[in-house]
């Protein structure tokens, strides 16, 4: 049943080793905010003056704007899809299961790319229009432009809203059928329970979900360029790429860093006295209701549309143009390099992540307080800043560690090591892990946050150590939350680019590096097949994760 | 699981015979060339792409940096290779003589490799034969011109040029003008200044001049083909100047290990052979002089370039990049 408690204090309290494990993950997540400390200490004379008279005003108010739509999008699509798949029994209900996690397959730069062409003037749909009303020519009759702040804030919120789904979604599932019965049984509806009961309960993962899209919002730089929407990251872009300005980039950086960490903190203590669990020695699955085929149909449908505007929509015009470069240039021979290594830098970044992530997770469980939870927060800050700002503060670190090594083996043994860590593809596997650590031990940490603690206690006093309780209690109980973060993190290592494009090392070519070189010319046809490529990949993971979300 | 990723990818040590080629510029643009230059001397050359952070890069690196040339695509971005100190000064006699001193820097620190010129596009029913950039700002214009960002490089450049031509207060004045006379946000690509003329949102555009050739080849598929046919190209120029130009371009690395082949691999590049695959490969305008442009470019009439110096234009990026906050082009 649910607890609201504080956080345990028996008397013997587990090791501080896990603390120590938790510092070292915080320290690795960290550095690179230190490298880019260094370079921001660098000063930038006469930066703030100018951003504060003419680009913070109208950024931060069109950055705020595209959060707080993409925000209210994501929640309202990512909830309500997830209670339709798990309150109501309807044909096509475990297909639309998976269905829904489909846009996550695809890159927010590749969505805002593929619609410019399918709503442009000269697309199908103005074609259709125009055809249907009776009109000519475009210069008679055309929609509004999907190069704003509405069309950005559209297109966000409609391939961003699986972060909220997913872990909607698995607290619904996993809320035990018995509260929902009891609700009923002292007569509230089916939509009061929804309101009342499941939302509630499933709030912390709604917020875990939201923040996940807003930090992809934040990091999101070829949508919002694509668009013509000036966000700060775009600022930051701005001042380090067109004045040359690192420096000054970095403070903007740092500035926004500072933000979003305030935020988390803010929401984190709105909710601080909250502690949800479950007792799952009573755990009954949620039963969901069936429903007349007439309702069944339309709530299908309704499922299906977030489908067709987040995926379905943006992969068919990928498919079609692939299919045209396919037929004009056949498939380049470099794609199955490129396929594999996709593949490798994104198992095994996703591999320690994943690892970190536990372990910092259950840290926090082990030793609840004030200490472990900033240690959580500092490594999951590397989610927060645009993905270039991280690589350029790994940058700044390994690079200055490679000539460190290099230099000691040419003096102690005479041979030059040369770049170890850059030539290696270690940086980028790195980066990749500063990058989603957050989403790892974020999606973990509320995985272990259903598990009751009288469950540990139950194991310690019958003489398990922390690291058994984890390995028999935890592991088998948090499965589902743990295979969710690893796709997650799987899927956004294979899309991720500004890292991989800036610290990858010779002649290794990833899709996304492949796609990003095509785009950065303007030549998408001849990336289209990378690109479909791309979400490919991600299809996969994303019925997996389906699957994993049904056995629980 | 970094030794795994170690294990499992090349390591960054480069053997004899190799030259190691950091760029900015697409791979698949120099491709055809690295594969000649191969083929011909027998040095591999490996490469990497990097978009942004070409310089943190190599600066990072250090003396440990197998970079032997550094690639990039605007002149800002080889002027900022310099200010790090990533690059060092080449003698090259066949360099020299071959790219005119406008397009390299005065001590040898970089060399313009191609050239693209800032154009005009224009409905094909346009009533339009010459055009000057000051005209963009004429309230006749008003709601009819696409643009990219103007934070781009392609435009800061050319905003930078207005500097050079009429100083920081006029071409404030003249921004305000153009962005008062936009037809819709100034985002997305060059091409999309054809597209846009081809679906009615606007009558002229600034974009780059290659595109036009990668879009009526085909290349790029048939729809360009439409894109490029829709519009009409005029190269503009300032009213006491000539056309604004940009160029791609190439340094040696300061700690480069392989100094030797890289210099000969940059006198590749400005051979006729190597111009020509330039002018064919990418539609970009040769360096060299005597080295013909491609037909579709050629057919824009005669290039006269601008004459202000692209070390002076680059000098004034930060400023056209502030010019284009103050007025709110972007936004």
């Amino acid at each position: 049943m649910i607890t609201s408690q504080a956080p345990a204090r028996s008397a013997k309290r587990p090791g501080g080793v896990w603390l120590t494990i938790a510092g070292i993950i915080a320290l690795i997540a960290i550095l690179p905010i230190g490298g880019l400390i260094l370079e921001a200490s660098k000063g930038s004379a006469g930066l703030w003056g100018h951003l504060f008279a003419t680009v913070l005003p109208v950024a931060l108010l069109d950055t705020v704007i595209l959060l707080a739509g993409v925000g209210v999008i994501t929640a309202v699509v990512g909830t309500t899809t997830a209670w339709l798949v798990t309150a109501y029994d309807f044909p096509g209900r475990h297909a639309l299961e998976w269905m829904l996690l489909l846009p996550l397959a695809v890159p927010t730069y590749i969505v805002a790319y593929a619609y410019l062409d399918i709503l442009h003037p000269i697309g199908p749909v103005q074609d259709a229009v125009r055809w249907l009303l009776g009109y000519e020519s475009p210069r008679q009759f055309r929609l509004p432009d999907v190069r704003s702040k509405a069309g950005c804030i559209l297109l966000l919120g409609i391939v961003l809203y699986p972060y909220v789904y997913i872990p909607t979604r698995a607290m619904f599932l996993t809320q035990s059928g018995n509260l929902v019965d009891a609700a009923r049984t002292l007569g509230t509806s089916r939509r009061a329970v929804f309101w009342r009961v499941a939302l509630p309960l499933a709030r912390p993962a709604v917020a875990v979900g939201i923040s996940l899209a807003l930090m992809e919002t934040l990091n999101d730089i070829g949508a919002a360029e694509f668009l013509g929407v000036r966000t700060i990251t775009v600022s930051i872009y701005t001042t380090w790429i067109t004045r040359s300005d690192l420096s000054g980039a970095s403070q903007i950086a740092l500035a926004l860093l500072l933000i979003v960490v305030a935020i988390v903190a803010v929401e984190r203590w709105a909710r601080r006295k909250q502690r949800y669990s479950i007792d799952v020695r009573r755990m009954r699955s949620f039963q969901p209701r069936r429903v007349s085929l007439g309702k069944g149909i339309m709530l299908f449908l309704g499922g299906l549309l977030p489908v067709i505007l987040g995926f379905a929509a943006p992969a068919l015009y990928l498919l079609i143009e692939a299919a045209k470069r396919y037929r004009f240039a056949g498939i380049s021979s470099r794609i199955i390099d490129e396929a594999v290594n996709t593949l490798v830098i994104a198992t095994l970044a996703t591999t320690a992540t994943v690892i970190l992530g536990l372990l910092a997770a259950y840290a926090t469980r082990l030793r609840p307080g004030q200490r472990s939870s900033w240690l959580l927060r500092c490594s999951t800050m590397g989610y927060a800043a645009p993905g270039t700002v991280v690589a350029i503060g790994v940058l700044i670190v390994l690079g200055g560690l490679d000539q460190l090594i290099d230099r000691a083996a040419l003096s102690l043994f005479g041979v030059s090591t040369g770049l170890l860590l850059m030539g290696s593809g270690a940086a980028v596997i790195y980066a990749l892990i500063v990058r989603f650590l957050a989403i790892s031990a974020g999606s973990i940490e509320a995985g272990l946050s259903r598990i009751s603690l009288s469950l540990d206690h139950a194991s310690r006093s019958l003489g398990q150590s922390t690291a058994g309780t984890l390995r028999y209690v935890h592991l088998p109980l948090s499965k589902a939350a743990i295979s969710a973060a690893a796709l997650l993190v799987f899927v956004d290592c294979v899309k991720e680019l500004p890292a991989t494009l800036l610290l990858r090392p010779l002649n290794i070519e990833t899709f996304a590096t492949h796609l990003y070189g095509e785009a950065a010319r303007g030549t998408y046809e001849e990336a289209s097949i990378a690109a479909l490529a791309i979400v490919l990949i991600g299809i996969l993971p994303a019925m997996l994760l389906s699957r994993i979300g049904r056995i629980r | 699981m970094l030794l795994a990723a170690s294990a499992l990818m090349s390591p960054g040590i480069a053997a004899a015979a190799e030259i190691n080629l950091y760029t900015t510029r697409e791979p698949a643009l120099i491709a055809p060339l690295l594969g000649a230059f191969s083929k011909s001397t027998g040095t591999k050359v490996n490469t990497i792409f990097l978009k942004d952070g070409l310089a943190e890069r190599v600066a990072s690196e250090g003396a440990s940096s197998p970079a032997d040339i550094l690639m990039a695509v605007d002149a800002g971005n080889l002027v900022d290779l310099v200010d790090k100190g990533v690059t060092q000064p080449v003698e090259s006699p066949v360099l020299n003589s071959a790219i005119a001193e406008q397009l390299r820097d005065a001590k040898g620190n970089w060399f313009a490799l191609s050239m693209r010129a800032r154009v005009l596009y224009a409905a094909k029913d346009a009533d339009i034969s010459t055009f000057n950039y000051e005209e963009l700002a004429d309230p006749k214009w008003k709601g009819k011109i696409c643009i990219r960002s103007g934070q781009h490089p392609y435009n800061t450049a050319l905003f930078a040029d207005y500097i050079a031509h009429y100083g920081a207060e006029e071409t404030e004045k003249w921004l305000t003008g153009v962005k008062a006379n936009l037809a819709r946000k100034a985002a997305g690509g060059d091409r999309d200044a054809a597209k846009d003329i081809l679906g009615g949102i606007c009558d002229i555009g600034i974009a780059n001049s290659y595109y036009v050739g990668l879009m009526r080849s085909g290349k790029g598929g048939e729809e360009q083909v439409k894109w490029g046919e829709a519009i009409k190209v005029i190269l503009p120029t300032f009213k006491n100047g000539g056309t604004q130009v940009n160029i791609s371009g190439a340094a040696i690395a300061k700690h480069s290990p392989n100094k030797a082949e890289a210099v000969k691999l940059l006198e590749y590049l400005v051979s006729d052979e190597a111009q020509k695959i330039y002018a064919e490969a990418n539609y970009e305008y040769p360096v060299k002089a005597g080295v013909a442009a491609d037909p579709i470019i050629a057919s824009f009439g005669e290039l006269k370039i601008d004459s202000k110096p692209l070390s002076e234009i680059v000098s004034h990026r930060k400023q056209a990049s502030e010019l284009v906050d103050k007025v709110g082009f972007d936004n």
